[in-house]
């Protein structure tokens, strides 16, 4: 049976560094090529040496997808087509390789240039490797060679972000990246037709969670903004350059436009502006809201957000301040933290997930007194809150993208073990169909069990409907004769004559004969005419023939009949028939055993 | 051959109708009868090709066919039809037949053989599809006649069966439209077969819920809705079918599925379904229910929506199904709910999910029973948890009303979704913003807001949106609440509201008074601190003038109209308060009884008993003085006018008292008005003198006849609610009018072109009269018009000087008409708010630039605002300037109610010193407008009034607007 193989490289059982192998059909594919966040090691990016020891990728692969510009799932994608090797097409959608590059330059930046580190990507690398990105359509089939097709389908989560249904003659597997089901303020809602793939590789990040409804957090969060500004305090909220950034800057310019607000809003440049352009420019990519009203006006042309200066925390009255980066560990929002920090009027809000060790963390676990460099401690006075603007899609999303897909088998990656496991369950008990969950290296095999096309013969065919009547009815399986020839790859039905023509075979006839004992005090003629008579009477619709060669046709079937030597009472009945009338000649013999009725003249 | 003799009896059968009945007209037809179809026949004949054929079938289908030529160009059509062998010109012929035979008049029995000939001679599906169609649009057309009925039918039964979709769909639609309702009760009625077309047609129809083509399966389940709304009960097997389909790949076949899904489970509602995999049973209405809401997070938005919208009208669900669907987190399977509802609720509690809410909450704690919790949705849960939060702003509309719906239906669940209606309060596109608001409002009824609730409502007091506001201003006067805090925010939150935005100020009071009447015993602790008084001290006394503080005094005096007790607290200037409050803002302070105060009872005390009692006595007394005014015989009686003066007085106070009869008493009184103007009109002496004589003198009688003009005008399109039988006596005041006008212009212009003009005129005007109101014509007995149209005859034929003498004499004699009223009659009105013409600050401006004036304006009881109502600015000059406000500026707060907000732009030569204008509301009624029963009345002949528009009727009172244009600075 043929098989699917899917190995993590990362983001089995695990979150960060995306990279998935899949082989079908002979095809294999790179699914996301991450870098994890939490090592600077060599753990940093997935052990490509998994796919060859030494040489380039490039045989062993068929193409590479992106399903979008975040890190950990693009970030190890210069180091490997540059460093490791790699020539063949790099997929991604048009907003993600925009910027995809600016992301990565950055990362190169604070790497090479901060941290110091030597033996890392260059700017050229990343120029050299988007050159071999090829940009994908939403919806639109794109055939990678002969046999491999993929299909983007749109996913929410940030702009751009897309899952991919890959396709291998009659076998097929959609990956989802990253996706949301739930939209947003400025993306909309992921969604994939009924493709019933062989397997759905999703995300799991929140595998055990249902989300509050997200207008609840709204308005939770925009309440507290305002009550904070309405008391004259300052808000922080720390957030990553891209995706929910934007988001909750559209939500409080919209806020601040409806409710006549003038406290001034900032953001932290670097890279954003940048990135803000393209947001400008791939209006489709967004929600229905922003679609519809961007000509009157572009919402991501911001009117209360301006650009943050260094200089503006220590200026007075009420703010709100968007800040890199997200976790508070180090850079203008760690600075401006600081700054605020004293102040119970003032507030910071996390939006998102903060990794273990960062003052992010430490404060949202109540911690009041941080230790900073140099043994200052620092007094915790101000709010704190935590919301949650994660654009992954929760359990009952996860559970919903199954609906739509229907798939044959599931498999998560991007998620905690424990968390997956539960879902796991979950998902085998609702569905009934088989959940994987490989950790990184292992592989999960699934037999598939592929349709075969066979091409029919018209002729074929329409004799048949000529024979049946009726028209085929799609829920009953009909039988009919036809002899199948598999030639090159390829296989066939057609009439045995075709069969018999094409292979330049000779066609034997096969012929039953079978004596019957009949005694009949009659002569041999007449026993005949009163055998054909009786056939007749009970034989009704068949053509029966009395030929004067002194035999009966019945059909094809020849009858004869002579008289035995000894005893010309005792007849024998010769029956022949040929093969195709097997039927029929049984049915005879077995009739003509029983003796004629004695009524007959 | 019977068919043959049938189609003849048919033809003259038409013949003999149609000749009596146009007489006129029927000259041109038969002219054209033959040119029509032989034209084409040339045409089709000359055609070398079947693309040229094509062609001149397009050219010919776009031009009309009388209804005589129908069938002779059908023959033609049908001879080349069979000679034809070009698939796309048989089907242009198809087409034509079906357009052919919905020619007004035409009955297409007689080509319903040939239609059903070709259709076994045919090949091409297209062509056959076609075809069916043409006998759909047959079959329609001839909704009497079972026999073609049973015929199609049959017609459809044998194509059934055919390879194409495009067939099979023609044919179920052919099902739909006229499969029989009952099974026939002759069955020698004719045709082969009637056992066949006696078969259940919706078993027939639901085999077809299997098709391989999803295009034929929405077929088939359209055509089987069709049958249910041309009132065929379906059976309830179907539902199993209709649900399976629900989980089809395709979304107008899911959608159909769940029209067709909630029909049924409004037709059975109380029957019972096994639910598979458990030996349990539920209503159908709430299985039904719980599918449905299902389909609302289906993958197709279109789907959404109807799903959506389905929901709402399923009133009969279980009451803990219906709670369901606000419920997220709840996910136990629906079905073992009733049996495992308290362990579910245990789980839910034990947080197994995290919300996102709190930070970490979603740490893996101890293993849970997984078994226990189903992850999907199954059935109705958080259907509208889903819908609310949808990516489309259609299904989340859809939700909302959907949510009223049910709501209003079913206070606890209005309890429930409160909620979530809030939190729609804060959704990102408008319209669904102010949908919300608006339902709320709706079931407002039912529930009491919490303070934390009233909190997130009164957050949106401070939107910049000022239709918004007002529709949270328009939830505030219908809500309850439950404590004095919450009475104490929101007057809080909208005295900020005034103070943001301080032209919300008639809103924001009248919000208060609502607020101080419904709750007067929340007010009553906390009227010492909202009028801070002191017990010992005296406090200053408050700046009158000052809307936050009246805002206050509002909400305090409306509470103590039902507390007795809450007088006692105010202090010495609240009284004096009060008084001038009453005089200036008597809408929105009541009369209170105040110890040692004289009341003055005039119009309270009536507006006090004003219950249904007086209504209905007022009503008699309408009636009694219209009673009382048709005893007057004809209008030379003596004292007529007398009592026609009396009832007109009578009838305008009674409108003053009863604002129910309001309309009803003016519109009796202006009518009256007008009869005693024609009264005044035919007393005066100058009839008695000679011609040459009177010169000068009729200038009242002119002036009458002008103003009874006026009058018919505002009484025809001032009022809503009015009957044909009303409109009619408004055109026969209008008619007298007119005759007097004739009589005058007879008199004193001695011309006869002119007045042979005008006669001629007169006439045309009395047989529209008589053609617009041939149906009320028996009411108008004895009246002028009888007279007239008695007179007709010999009117046409003689001179204009007899013609005025007969309609003198007529207009002598005639009666006075009795006018009956109408069920509800309502005049029209407007209020201007804004400007309130108060100010004496003038508005200033360059000379030869604009200025924009504000204009705030209600309107009541008017029919199409955007078109009829324009705003008149009068110059002191005498220039007049008409604007036409943009239709967007038209709101509709609530029935028979628009709002006008809306920006005149004001520009005039410098003056020297500031001086006012007037603004006001124009009602237009042009000639178009005055069609209402088709009719268009040309104005041309009158004059226009003095200060009136022409066309228009001034419908408010005037504003004055102080404004100065300064010259330009050099």
């Amino acid at each position: 049976m043929p098989e699917i193989n899917v190995t993590p490289l990362g983001a089995g059982q695990d979150v960060g560094r995306s990279c998935i192998l899949v082989s079908i059909g002979g095809k294999n594919i790179m699914l996301d090529c991450g870098m994890h966040m939490g090592y600077n090691d060599d753990r940093r990016f997935p052990d490509f040496s998994y796919i060859t020891q030494n040489g380039r990728l490039t045989d062993f692969l068929d193409c590479v997808i992106i399903s979008h510009f975040h890190l950990d799932h693009c970030g190890a994608l210069p180091y490997m087509s540059e460093m490791v090797g790699y020539d063949g097409p790099i997929y991604m959608t048009h907003p993600t390789k925009a910027i995809c590059p600016i992301l990565l330059e950055d990362f190169r930046k604070i790497t090479v240039d901060k941290k110091g580190e030597t033996n890392f990507f260059t700017s050229q690398m990343i120029k050299d490797c988007m050159k071999k990105v090829v940009p994908l359509n939403l919806h639109q089939t794109v055939q990678v060679d002969d046999e491999l097709e993929i299909k983007a389908y749109y996913a929410g989560h940030v702009l751009g972000a897309a899952m991919v249904h890959i396709k291998v003659g009659s076998e097929s597997v959609v990956y989802t990246g990253d996706y949301n089901m739930t939209p947003d303020r400025h993306l909309g809602a992921a969604w994939i037709d009924k493709c019933r793939p062989d397997i759905l590789i999703s995300e799991s990040t929140y595998a055990t969670t249902i989300r509050d409804s997200k207008r609840c957090r709204e308005r939770d969060f925009l309440k507290k903004v305002h009550e904070s500004i309405e008391r004259g305090g300052k808000v922080l909220i720390p957030v990553f350059a891209l995706g929910r950034a934007q988001e909750l800057c559209i939500l409080l310019e919209t806020f601040w436009e409806r409710m006549n607000l003038k406290a001034p809003i900032y953001f932290s440049t670097g890279l954003t502006e940048k990135a803000n352009h393209y947001y400008k420019l791939f209006i489709t990519w967004t929600n229905q809201k922003i679609r519809k009203t961007f000509v009157q006006r572009n919402m991501f042309e911001f009117k209360h957000i301006k650009a943050f200066d260094r200089s503006y925390a220590d200026n007075p009255g009420p703010m709100v301040v968007f800040a890199t980066p997200g976790m508070l560990h180090a850079g203008q929002s760690l600075q401006i933290f600081k700054k605020w920090a004293g102040n119970e009027k003032n507030m910071v809000i996390m939006p998102g997930y903060c990794v273990q060790g960062t003052i992010g963390h430490k404060i949202l676990n109540g911690q009041r007194k941080l230790e900073m460099e140099g043994r200052a401690t620092l007094d915790v006075k101000l709010q704190v809150e935590y919301m949650s603007f994660s654009a992954h899609a929760d359990a009952k999303g996860i559970m919903q993208l199954i609906r739509m897909a229907e798939p044959r088998n599931m498999l998560l990656v991007h998620g905690e073990a424990v968390k997956m496991e539960f879902l796991k369950g979950k998902i085998e008990q609702e569905f009934s169909i088989d959940c994987y969950m490989p950790a990184n290296g292992e592989t999960a095999t699934i037999t598939t069990n592929p349709s075969v096309p066979v091409d029919i013969s018209l002729s074929l065919l329409k004799r048949e409907m000529a024979l049946g009547g009726s028209l085929p009815d799609p829920k009953k399986p009909r039988t009919m004769h036809g002899t199948l020839i598999m030639k090159e790859n390829s296989l066939k039905l057609v009439s045995s004559e075709q069969a018999l023509k094409e292979l330049g075979l000779n066609e034997h006839q096969l012929r039953f004969t079978c004596r019957v004992q009949l005694q009949d005090p009659h002569s041999d003629p007449d026993t005949l005419h009163r055998i054909y008579t009786h056939l007749k009477s009970v034989l009704k619709g068949y053509t029966i023939q009395h030929l004067p060669d002194g035999t009966v046709m019945v059909e094809s079937i020849v009858i004869k009949v002579s008289s035995s030597a000894e005893d010309s009472n005792a007849k024998v009945l010769l029956l022949s028939w040929s093969y195709q009338d097997e039927d029929l000649g049984s049915f005879l013999s077995t009739l003509l055993k029983k003796g004629l009725p004695s009524g007959l003249c | 051959m019977a068919a043959h003799l049938k189609k003849r009896v048919y033809e003259e059968f038409s013949k003999v109708v149609q000749v009596p009945h146009e007489e006129a007209p029927a000259k041109k037809l038969r002219l054209s009868k033959p040119s029509k179809s032989a034209a084409l026949h040339v045409d089709l004949c000359k055609a070398s090709s079947s693309t040229d054929a094509l062609q001149y079938l397009l050219t010919f289908s776009r031009k009309p066919v009388e209804a005589e030529s129908v069938e002779g160009v059908v023959r033609i059509l049908l001879e080349h039809y069979y000679k034809e062998t070009d698939n796309s010109v048989r089907l242009k012929i198809a087409s034509l037949l079906g357009l052919l035979s919905k020619t007004p008049g035409f009955t297409p029995d007689c080509i319903v053989d040939d239609a059903i000939n070709t259709l076994g001679s045919e090949k091409s599906h297209q062509v056959l599809a076609q075809l069916l169609d043409t006998l759909l649009v047959i079959g329609s057309q001839l909704p009497e006649s079972p026999a073609v009925r049973l015929r199609l039918i049959e017609v459809a039964y044998k194509n059934l069966s055919d390879s194409s979709f495009g067939v099979r769909t023609k044919c179920l639609q052919l099902l739909g439209c006229l499969g029989l309702l009952e099974a026939p009760l002759g069955k020698d009625s004719d045709g082969p077969g009637p056992s066949l077309a006696v078969r259940d047609v919706q078993s027939i129809i639901s085999d077809y819920f299997g098709d391989q083509d999803p295009r034929v399966r929405t077929a088939a389940l359209k055509a089987m809705l069709h049958l249910h709304e041309r009132g065929m009960k379906i059976h309830q097997i179907i539902y199993d079918q209709a649900c399976r389909l629900l989980s089809d790949d395709y979304e107008q076949v899911r959608s159909a599925a769940v029209q067709m899904v909630w029909v049924l489970s409004q037709l059975y509602p109380e029957s019972i379904v096994p639910i598979p995999s458990s030996n349990e049973e539920i209503r159908l209405v709430d299985d039904a229910f719980g599918k449905i809401s299902h389909m609302v997070s289906d993958g197709s938005w279109m789907v959404r929506v109807q799903a959506a919208k389905t929901l709402g009208s399923m009133l009969q669900v279980s009451p803990h199904f219906l709670e369901q669907t606000l419920d997220k987190k709840l996910m136990s399977d629906l079905r073992r709910k009733r049996t495992a509802h308290e362990r579910a609720k245990e789980l839910f509690a034990s947080g197994e999910f995290s919300s996102g809410r709190k930070w970490a909450d979603d740490a893996p704690k101890e293993k849970l029973d997984t078994n226990t919790v189903n992850l999907i949705a199954s059935g109705a849960c958080g259907a509208f948890v889903h819908g609310l939060e949808d990516e489309m702003f259609e299904v989340r509309i859809a939700a909302v009303e959907a949510l009223c719906q049910l709501a209003r239906a079913s206070p606890s669940f209005a309890e429930k979704c409160l909620d979530f209606l809030v939190d729609m309060f804060n959704d990102e596109i408008e319209e669904v913003r102010l949908q919300s608001i608006h339902v709320l409002r709706q079931i407002s009824t039912h529930i009491t807001l919490r303070e934390d609730q009233l909190d997130t409502v009164l957050a949106v007091l401070e939107d910049s949106s000022r239709d918004i506001r007002e529709a949270l201003h328009e939830l505030l006067c219908f809500t309850n609440v439950s404590t004095k805090e919450c009475i104490q925010l929101a007057l809080l939150e909208l005295l900020k509201n005034l103070n943001k935005y301080p032209t919300d100020r008639n809103s924001v009071w009248k919000c208060l008074k609502f607020l101080g009447s419904r709750h007067p015993t929340l007010v009553l602790p906390l009227v010492p601190e909202l009028l801070s008084t002191h017990p010992y001290f005296d406090t200053p006394e408050p700046d009158m003038d000052d809307p936050a503080y009246i805002a206050v005094l509002v909400l305090v005096f409306n509470a103590a109209t039902s507390c007795p007790t809450m007088p006692a607290l105010f202090s010495d200037h609240t009284f004096r308060h009060y008084a001038y409050l009453r005089d200036s803002l008597s809408h929105l302070v009541p009369p209170l009884r105040l110890p040692g105060r004289k009341q003055v009872y005039g119009l309270d005390s009536v507006d006090c008993g004003s219950g249904s009692s007086s209504v209905e006595s007022a009503q008699l007394f309408l009636q009694q003085s219209l009673n009382r005014v048709s005893t007057i015989q004809n209008l030379e009686a003596a004292g007529a006018p007398e009592l026609l003066d009396l009832t007109i007085r009578d009838l305008q106070r009674l409108g003053e008292l009863q604002t129910e009869l309001a309309g009803a008493a003016d519109f009796c009184a202006t009518f009256l008005r007008c009869q005693l103007l024609l009264l005044k009109a035919l007393q005066e002496k100058l009839w008695n003198i000679s011609v040459p004589l009177i010169l000068k003198q009729n200038v009242t009688a002119t002036a009458a006849a002008q103003q009874i003009l006026d009058e018919s005008y505002k009484l025809e399109f001032l009022y809503s609610g009015l009957e044909n039988r009303q409109l009619a006596t408004i055109h026969h005041v209008r008619l007298q009018a007119k005759a007097l006008q004739l009589i005058l212009r007879a008199r004193t212009r001695p011309g006869l072109d002119s007045l042979i003009s005008s006669c001629e005129k007169f006439l045309q005007d009395i047989e529209s009269f008589q053609r617009l109101f041939l149906t009320e014509l028996p009411h108008l007995q004895d009246s002028f018009v009888e007279k007239l149209l008695e007179l007709l005859p010999r009117l046409s034929s003689c001179k204009p000087v007899e013609v005025v003498k007969i309609l003198q004499t007529t207009l002598r004699q005639s009666g006075l008409l009795q006018l009956r009223l109408p069920e509800q009659i309502h005049r029209a009105t407007a209020t201007i708010i804004e400007p309130t013409g108060e100010s004496d600050n003038p508005l200033r401006f360059t000379s030869g630039l604009v200025v924009a004036l504000d204009i705030d304006a209600t309107l009541e009881h008017i029919q199409d605002p955007q078109n009829s109502v324009k705003v008149q600015v009068l110059y002191p000059d005498g220039q007049s300037h008409v604007i036409h406000p943009k239709p967007a500026d038209f709101r509709k707060p609530g029935p028979d109610r628009h709002r006008l907000i809306t920006q005149v732009y004001l520009s005039h030569t410098a003056w020297t010193e500031p001086s006012q204008i007037e603004v006001r509301l124009l009602l237009a009624y042009s000639s178009s407008c005055s069609s209402r029963l088709g009719w268009t009345d040309a104005m041309d002949g009158l004059p226009p009034a003095e200060g009136a528009v022409e066309g228009t009727i001034p419908f408010s009172k005037p504003v004055k607007v102080f404004i100065m244009p300064k010259p330009a600075r050099r």
